[in-house]
């Protein structure tokens, strides 16, 4: 049984469908990765994911022993985040929210639990330091950190290594694909195809109304489509 | 200095001078507690425009001649801040756009209806009163004093038990509602809770000044910490000693409580700038 999956998804904006006919699935441990153009309806499908917005028709179902609230999401930086005032422990801590009701602070093993992430992703010696100081890097760790407190089972990735440097994207992507050898589901959007084709198991290509493909990343390189878009190996997409 | 110590002996016997320490101090607390979060989360003007509605409200109230106008003027500018907030998501009225259309048309109609109807022969006092504050910080009864009292203790109470929930939708609402917190839930009390600090501070600053107050101390407070704690906690510091300062110097001073508040808010955000800039060298 999928962990997550996706039946009939049509979506959009004030009832004009963007994408629509999308079925797929997620079992534990996939490593999908959803590529396509800008304004392919990617960002879109994963805020219905995460029930940020409503489809149109269709259903997100989640099963397999996952909970809705258990999805961990790593977004893309708002412009909010860049000037705003919080060490890195206060960020990462946030992550322990949905683990915690109604209670009003967070007790000895949610801090744990916090102190394990940032040391698993490497960013413990910095945990006092301010969120807006850091590198790039070091803040996709941290907003990864947090994503992995709500959950270990799986992740939303949108965009994980937009705006890295070559050295700090790739580690990124290290750190994304240890993530998955440990057990953890994922589900990235990209534009880097190379590094889509490198890492993921599964793809999903999304076009202008539909899906193009969905399927393993060995039948994705042999179909056409895949053919032709990883062929470009990225440049100029 | 003595001189001076002995006058502010003399003054703080009168009750109502020391109703206004306490009212003063107690609004400027909870201002600053949710002005960091207001001001990051790009709401700083939303202060201004429900302090203008505010201000419509009161005018509506004396004109219907209710003897206490805070039933009015609190339900309205809570239903006010309700649909401010939600401006922010998917309307087809930008939220700045919205804020100023409300804050000016209730600047406007509020003004025409004390015009229209109010009975006083110094209108342009009262008016003057109710943007400025001027005295209504001085003239207050026992039991506005209270009722200021349990409605800071509330807010306060509110925002301690849900101050993790608060950062988290402050810092991140996507991600907040991805992971179980209803976003709409918390932005709904921060609403309530907003219009509820602007309708008390409209005693002690004036509907005009009320931004000051919120914006001031978190910007302030910004320029030297780093962490939403410790932003949080100076900033509160920081309003409480400019509040204190500022009734203490009106009082000897013989200024306007309201704008000399608002110096002193001035004056503490040049301060910490000033202290921040010579930290990152």
């Amino acid at each position: 049984m999928p962990q997550l999956s996706c039946q009939d998804l049509c979506l959009g904006y004030e009832g004009k469908a963007v994408v629509s006919d999308l079925t797929f699935g997620v079992c534990v441990g996939d490593y999908l990765c959803i590529v396509g153009e800008n304004g392919s309806g990617k960002s879109t499908l994963m805020k219905t994911i995460l029930k940020l917005m409503a489809p149109i028709s269709g259903q997100v179902l989640t099963g397999d022993g996952l909970a809705a609230n258990e999805i961990g999401y790593l977004p893309q930086q708002t412009a909010v985040q860049k000037d705003f005032p919080a060490s890195v422990r206060e960020v990462v801590r946030a992550g322990c929210l949905n683990r915690r009701g109604m209670r009003p602070f967070y007790n000895k093993s949610e801090k744990r639990i916090a102190d394990d992430n940032m040391k698993k992703l490497g960013i413990d010696s910095i945990a006092k330091r301010c969120y807006r100081e850091l590198s790039g890097g070091q803040q996709q760790r941290a907003l990864l950190a947090r994503a992995l407190c709500a959950t270990r089972k799986i992740l939303l990735l949108d965009e994980p290594a937009a705006g890295l440097d070559p050295k700090a994207s790739a580690e990124m992507y290290d750190l994304i694909m240890a993530l998955n050898s440990g057990g953890t589901t994922i589900i990235m959007i990209s534009h880097d195809i190379a590094a889509s084709v490198k890492y993921a198991s599964h793809i999903l290509h999304i076009g202008s109304q539909s899906a193009l493909f969905f399927g393993t990343k060995a039948d994705y390189l042999g179909s056409e489509i895949g053919r032709i878009y990883a062929g470009l190996g990225g440049e100029g997409i | 200095m003595t001189t001076a110590m002995n006058q502010l002996t003399l003054y703080f016997q009168f009750p109502f001078v020391r109703y206004a320490m306490i009212v003063g101090v107690l609004i400027a607390l909870c201002s600053s507690l949710l002005g960091v979060t207001l001001v990051l989360k790009r709401f700083s003007f939303i202060g201004d425009g429900l302090s203008h509605v505010a201000f419509g409200a009161i005018a509506i109230a004396t004109a219907l001649n209710l003897t206490n106008s805070f039933l009015l003027v609190l339900p309205v500018t809570i239903i006010s801040a309700i649909l401010l907030l939600r401006t922010g998501q998917n309307t087809k009225i930008k939220g700045d756009a919205a804020i100023a259309m409300i804050s000016v048309g209730a600047l406007a109609i509020g003004y025409l209806i004390m015009n229209l109807f109010a009975g006083s022969s110094n209108l342009a006092g009262d008016v003057c009163a109710t943007l400025f504050g001027s005295t209504s910080i001085l003239t207050l009864t026992m039991t506005e004093v209270w009722l200021c009292v349990i409605l800071s203790a509330l807010v306060i109470a509110v925002f301690v038990l849900f101050y993790h929930k608060i950062f988290s939708v402050t810092f991140d609402e996507d991600f907040a509602t991805a992971t179980g917190t209803n976003a709409k839930t918390y932005n709904l009390i921060l609403a309530v809770i907003i219009a509820v600090i602007i309708v008390l501070a409209i005693n002690l600053v004036g509907t005009l000044l009320i931004a000051a107050l919120v914006v001031f101390p978190a910007m302030s407070a910004m320029r030297v910490f780093k962490s939403f704690k410790s932003v949080t906690i100076c900033s509160v510091g920081v309003s409480v000693v400019c509040a204190a300062l500022g009734i203490l110097i009106s009082i000897l001073a013989g200024t306007p409580v309201g704008s000399t508040i608002v110096a002193a808010d001035i004056a503490g955000f040049i301060i910490f700038s000033a202290f921040g800039f010579i930290m990152r060298r």
